[in-house]
């Protein structure tokens, strides 16, 4: 598999929201706008990248019994470290996101990606794997987290294009399933043309 | 054939291979977190600081003190409303109290509360809150004027409770319950404002 394939894999074939069903918990929980989403996105793919590379350098050293317990620490670790550093450099941010920042622990695509790839292919692949399926994360979660802004508030990335409220319903949880069910569909289209 | 070689390579888990591992993982991780959190520990501080001066310098008039720095608490009701006195060349020229109720519509919020030193409300800010987007979030400055009405009136002779109520303040349309509370909360900082809060 060429790196590129390798890479944008992440953004359609094998998006962990849209085709894999990875990490539903963040998506449909911070996703009440653009920018949410596209934060989220990011401190996943900052996490996802790192742990991956740790992962795949320190592969051959770790016995196969206490494999999933030492990922699951260099996950952390990099969770806090992120937790950290948003607290410290953009305290709006984190605000926002709060509560779910720690979750990403538990970001089934996180250990997924560790347990599925990183600890079977070297370095390189593992970063660049760790870098697609992080920014085709990001990317879903703006998407959709942009339409429920749209709908919901009527702006976009903070900018108030109609007055008053939108479609409540958006901003709320159910609009968050209603929203990334239209979404599969259409990814699901996408993907089919192309395959 | 990659595979098998990678196979050989692997460690094998005997109890002191996976002790070790696992020792020296958490060693690893720890020694880096810890080097960050001593890294990161001033500027959370300053920003936090800041939070807390921005929300103080939006309720009270101008001051020249460090509100955060004399602050005190007053336990009430089972929580605990923070006390932050501003003063200009010394003198107290108003009091942001910090302030809860466990009457809103999804649980608690709190928002803060400037004083005069006579207690009339000088202004009020939302520091956070669960309400629902579009109905209960109208209290925060940003999203309506509503609360706006509460400035520059003394609950002596300004009732704390909504119309509905037999009070002076027109609940949001749709929210009476957020509107309650948020009363329910400016009236306890209110309260122990008067009966102690003035220093």
């Amino acid at each position: 598999m060429s790196q590129w394939k390798n890479f944008s894999k992440g953004f359609f074939k094998e998006n962990a929201v849209f085709v894999l069903f990875l990490g539903l918990c963040p998506t449909l929980g911070v996703t009440t706008s653009a920018i949410n989403g596209l934060g989220m996105g990011l401190a996943t793919t900052f996490v996802l990248t790192m742990s991956n590379l740790v992962v795949s350098l320190v592969k051959s050293q770790i016995p196969d019994k206490v494999r999933i317990p030492s990922f699951i620490v260099i996950i952390a670790s990099f969770v806090t470290m992120v937790e950290l550093l948003m607290q410290a450099y953009v305290p709006a941010l984190f605000e926002q996101l709060g509560l779910f920042i720690p979750l990403i622990v538990v970001n089934c695509v996180v250990l997924g990606r560790a347990e599925a790839f990183a600890s079977k292919n070297n370095v390189i692949s593992s970063i660049i794997d760790g870098l697609g399926m992080g920014l085709g994360f990001a990317f879903a979660l703006t998407i959709l987290g942009g339409v429920r802004e749209i709908l919901g508030s009527g702006s976009i990335f903070g900018f108030k294009f109609i007055q008053g409220d939108g479609m409540l319903v958006f901003v709320l949880a159910p609009g968050a399933f209603i929203a990334l069910g239209y979404l599969i569909v259409l990814v699901n289209k996408i993907n089919k043309k192309t395959a | 054939m990659e595979r098998r070689l990678k196979m050989a390579n692997k460690k094998e888990s005997t109890f002191i291979s996976m002790v070790l591992t696992l020792f020296l993982v958490t060693f690893i991780a720890s020694a880096a977190l810890c080097y960050l959190y001593e890294l990161t520990k001033g500027p959370i501080a300053a920003s936090k600081l800041a939070k807390l001066n921005t929300a103080i310098m939006q309720v009270v008039p101008e001051f020249d003190n460090a509100p955060g720095e004399e602050s005190f608490k007053i336990d009430v009701d089972g929580g605990t409303l923070e006390f932050f006195p501003a003063r200009k060349n010394g003198e107290l020229i108003g009091t942001a109290v910090s302030t809860f109720t466990n009457n809103g519509f999804s649980g608690n919020f709190k928002i803060m509360v400037g004083f005069l030193p006579d207690g009339t409300i000088h202004n009020i800010s939302v520091l956070e809150h669960k309400e629902t987007p579009g109905l209960g979030d109208k209290m925060q400055k940003n999203k309506s004027d509503w609360s706006v009405q509460f400035n520059g009136k003394n609950p002596v002779d300004f009732k704390l409770k909504v119309t509905k109520d037999g009070g002076d303040v027109d609940a949001i349309t749709a929210s009476t319950i957020s509107s309650r509370a948020f009363c329910d909360a400016v009236d306890r900082a209110y309260k122990a404002y008067m009966e102690g809060g003035q220093k």
